[in-house]
């Protein structure tokens, strides 16, 4: 059985260490996901929280300056104004009308600074030939 | 045409039912006749399948605008080699193909096996039948491909399609889906024979070689269709990185890694009778998550870059995921008499153990890659909030888990069966050890500080050595008795045991992936807003924009910019990222520009113009080693082939007490 103990004892301190880096891992990454909605309801405790807003990019709303790219989520009537200074290339689907999660933190002047940005398009089928504005995302230059 | 194809799918689903039914049914009564009748329904249902595949492609190629799938995601400019991909461009054109792949392998293993395994093969038929029913009802009645655009009863069509998502149309990516889904799909053959072996209790080992050499083909084409997406992801998706642990690549991963260990514990129930029961969990787990991999990159329920729209096939999947779960559980709890080991653990330091913790650390690396995946879904379930995990938390889990695997691939091999001696580990590693050492403080003394990257090429270093030593040790012994060249000798050797030289080779190509993944340790970056003429200087390059050119086809319009590429006062290239934007579907892409060379990657994004037009937005990488990644890759492949080339003579088994070296003269010997 000694055999077996020792097994045991080196199973334990693998997972453990395992467990132990997890654990850290969740803490430094955990982002919470929001809607712009509920970011305003959130209030004062969502200036500590990393998080991730969910909304639609606003049409001609994409400006870019500088290093940084400025636009602004909407979710029906609700807007937020979005700052993004990340290091990684906006990706091809961000544009106008594409729905977009802006990961970072809230500011105190109330501008989200966003480190990441992921976009998806708006559902191919509802995308009629004249809600296209290829030029309009050629203006924004991104 | 498209009722034809819409009928095929029907017949098929029908006769997926019969063969399952008459397969059971066949092999618990024993009426040959009901079993012969459930492998022709295999062989028809490959053909009607192939039927309704050809008529999607037909449709896809020649444009015929009418049908649905068609519309959304092919146009008339569209390359042919786009078109045809197209047909797993969308969901109801993936799935199809998935069914088509199943089929296909099923009608294959029944053709190559129906007389070898004749006890166990009505079963083995079963259980591909079983997910094949289950694809084609989604084929049939979920997300048929063989929609029809109507307005009232009148079927319609559009002048011109939505096109392929732009992001796809790139030559790795019309190899990637279906690299992948061979993977998929494929691991329902060994999981069938598992399962097969399993019910009928099969006496005979022989359905573990099938089980294994089945795992192995099915291990190379996931690995293909991972790299290959990881190729896609750095050379189009922009942003530099080649995995991101995003949750479809996670989901990729989860089976790869399961298979791996199944890889390897086969070979303790192959050699040892022992692990019987984790084996066939394993292979059971692998085939499982990979329906689960189908699900989460099917419907949404994780936000991901694959942008699938939400779609009512999920609870549809989580049904058939529930129920393969409870049946498989059923029958491993039902066999546990025939599933009892042989032997015991004897020692830490042994051949035995080191495939135990190879076995505990890529579960535990499986585990939190779920987990992480999935804490979306866990954390929204408990506490109301939903919170993801990213990158960090993946990386800090699974970094230090692959370099301990590291570690266990240079030194797993040369332990003995059963207990190591002393001796032996001295005679192995003080030479391996010592170079490993040298080499790490010869780049601490040369400023390297990043504690991860300098482990990492150690233990490259030792693991490449140790396998070095063991090729040289074989060949050299072989080349003293038949008098061939060192070279010569080396083939011999493999071409005696490839099943071992294949894995050293498969290990080989490990290391030089992890000397690649090592080198992102020391990327650099740089986004700038320069304007026409002027430059900017990132690592030891000098890049200059010299300028911005137009033009246009009928699939999409293009700006690129051209870049001069000078290092130390020398004009040493000149690259061109550029900017798309497709006509049809109104989207822009960055077509990167990517200086390939073996010490490090000069990696260009074009990402558009300032506001006021005047300055063009670059943004430039350096990544140190990244093209190990890829060459490791091929090596990795080229071990896995040898692999599977059936060796000149059998294995012998080791004795207590000798090691693999000596085995190997004593081998050599006879």
């Amino acid at each position: 059985m000694k055999t077996y103990g020792k097994f045991a004892a080196i199973i334990v301190v693998i997972v453990g260490t395992l467990v132990w880096l997890a654990a850290g891992g969740i803490n430094e990454s955990k982002t919470y996901y929001t809607t712009v909605e509920e970011l305003r309801e959130m209030g004062q405790s969502a200036a500590d929280r990393r998080l991730r807003v969910a909304g639609d990019v606003e049409e001609g709303s994409i400006v870019r300056l500088g290093k940084e790219v400025e636009f602004t989520l909407k979710q029906d009537a609700l807007k937020l104004k979005v700052v993004y200074d990340g290091a990684d290339p906006l990706p091809d689907t961000f544009r106008d009308g594409a729905q977009a999660l802006a990961d970072g933190k809230l500011g105190q002047d109330g501008v989200f600074r966003a480190q990441k940005i992921q976009a998806k398009c708006a559902s191919k089928y509802e995308a009629k030939p004249g809600q296209k504005h290829p030029d309009a995302v050629k203006r924004a230059g991104v | 045409m498209e009722n034809l194809g819409a009928v095929s799918v029907l017949i098929a689903f029908c006769l997926g039912v019969y063969a399952l039914a008459a397969s059971i049914l066949g092999g618990w009564k024993r009426k040959p006749y009901l079993v012969a009748s459930a492998e022709r329904a295999v062989y028809a249902l490959w053909l009607l399948l192939t039927v309704a595949s050809s008529v999607v492609v037909h449709a896809l190629l020649t444009g015929d605008f009418r049908m649905v799938y068609v519309a959304s995601h092919s146009n008339r400019d569209m390359p042919a080699l786009y078109k045809f991909a197209a047909w797993w461009g969308g969901q109801e054109g993936s799935l199809l193909l998935w069914s088509w792949l199943l089929a296909s392998y099923a009608a294959l293993v029944v053709l190559t096996n129906r007389r070898r395994h004749r006890a166990m093969m009505p079963f083995v038929t079963a259980v591909l039948m079983a997910p094949q029913v289950f694809f084609l009802i989604l084929n049939a009645f979920v997300a048929s491909p063989f929609r029809m655009l109507a307005v009232g009863r009148e079927i319609t069509s559009v002048p011109d399609g939505n096109g392929l998502n732009p992001l796809l149309q790139y030559w790795a990516m019309a190899l990637h889906p279906p690299a992948l889904y061979l993977g998929y799909v494929g691991f329902a053959v060994p999981f069938a024979f598992a399962m097969g072996a399993l019910i009928t209790r099969e006496k005979s080992d022989s359905w573990l070689q099938t089980t294994r050499r089945w795992t192995l083909i099915t291990w190379l084409f996931q690995s293909c269709g991972i790299l290959l997406g990881a190729g896609w992801a750095y050379a189009v998706l922009g942003w530099g990185g080649y995995w991101g642990w995003d949750p479809v690549e996670n989901a990729s991963l989860l089976p790869w890694i399961t298979a791996t260990a199944f890889l390897h514990s086969v070979m303790m129930q192959e050699k040892k009778g022992m692990m019987k029961v984790w084996n066939v969990s394993l292979i059971s787990i692998t085939f499982w998550l990979c329906i689960f991999g189908t699900f989460l990159t099917r419907s949404g329920i994780v936000s991901s870059v694959h942008a699938f729209a939400q779609s009512p096939i999920g609870k549809w999947f989580v049904g058939f995921l529930a129920v393969l779960a409870a049946a498989v559980i059923y029958v491993i709890l039902n066999r546990l008499d025939y599933l009892r080991s042989e032997a015991r653990l004897e020692s830490v330091v042994s051949r035995e153990s080191s495939f135990l913790f190879n076995n505990l650390l890529l579960l535990a690396s499986c585990f939190a890659v779920l987990w992480g995946t999935l804490f979306p879904v866990i954390s929204e379930a408990f506490t109301g909030e939903k919170i993801s995990v990213a990158a960090p938390f993946f990386n800090r889990v699974n970094v230090p888990i692959g370099l301990f695997l590291l570690f266990l691939t240079g030194v797993a091999p040369l332990f003995a069966w059963r207990r190591t001696s002393v001796a032996s580990l001295r005679r192995n590693f003080t030479w391996p050890l010592a170079a490993a050492a040298v080499l790490a403080a010869g780049l601490f003394a040369a400023g390297v500080r990043h504690g991860y990257a300098l482990v990492c090429f150690a233990l490259c270093l030792f693991v490449a050595w140790t396998i070095g030593a063991e090729f040289y040790k074989g060949s050299r012994a072989i080349a003293a008795r038949t008098g061939q060249n060192l070279l010569a000798a080396a083939v011999e050797l493999t071409h005696r045991n490839p099943r071992r030289y294949g894995g050293y080779t498969v290990h080989m190509g490990i290391v030089l992936m992890f000397v690649g993944f090592a080198g992102s340790a020391f990327n650099k970056q740089a986004t700038v807003e320069v304007e026409l003429g002027s430059a900017f200087q990132l690592g030891r390059y000098e890049l200059q924009v010299r300028e911005i050119r137009r033009g246009s086809n009928p699939n999409y319009s293009w700006d690129h910019a051209v870049i001069g590429v000078s290092s130390g006062g020398k004009a040493v290239d000149r690259l061109e990222p550029e900017r798309r934007l497709y006509v049809s579907s109104g989207q822009n892409t960055s077509e990167v520009a990517i200086r390939r060379r073996l010490n490090e990657d000069l990696y260009l994004n074009f990402a558009g113009m300032s506001a006021d037009n005047s300055k063009a937005v670059i943004q430039a990488y350096v990544f140190p080693l990244v093209s190990w990644i890829w060459i490791g890759f091929l090596v990795l492949v080229g071990g896995t082939l040898v692999c599977l080339v059936p060796g000149k003579s059998r294995v012998k088994e080791a004795g207590p007490g000798v090691s693999i070296a000596e085995v190997e003269y004593a081998q050599v010997e006879d």
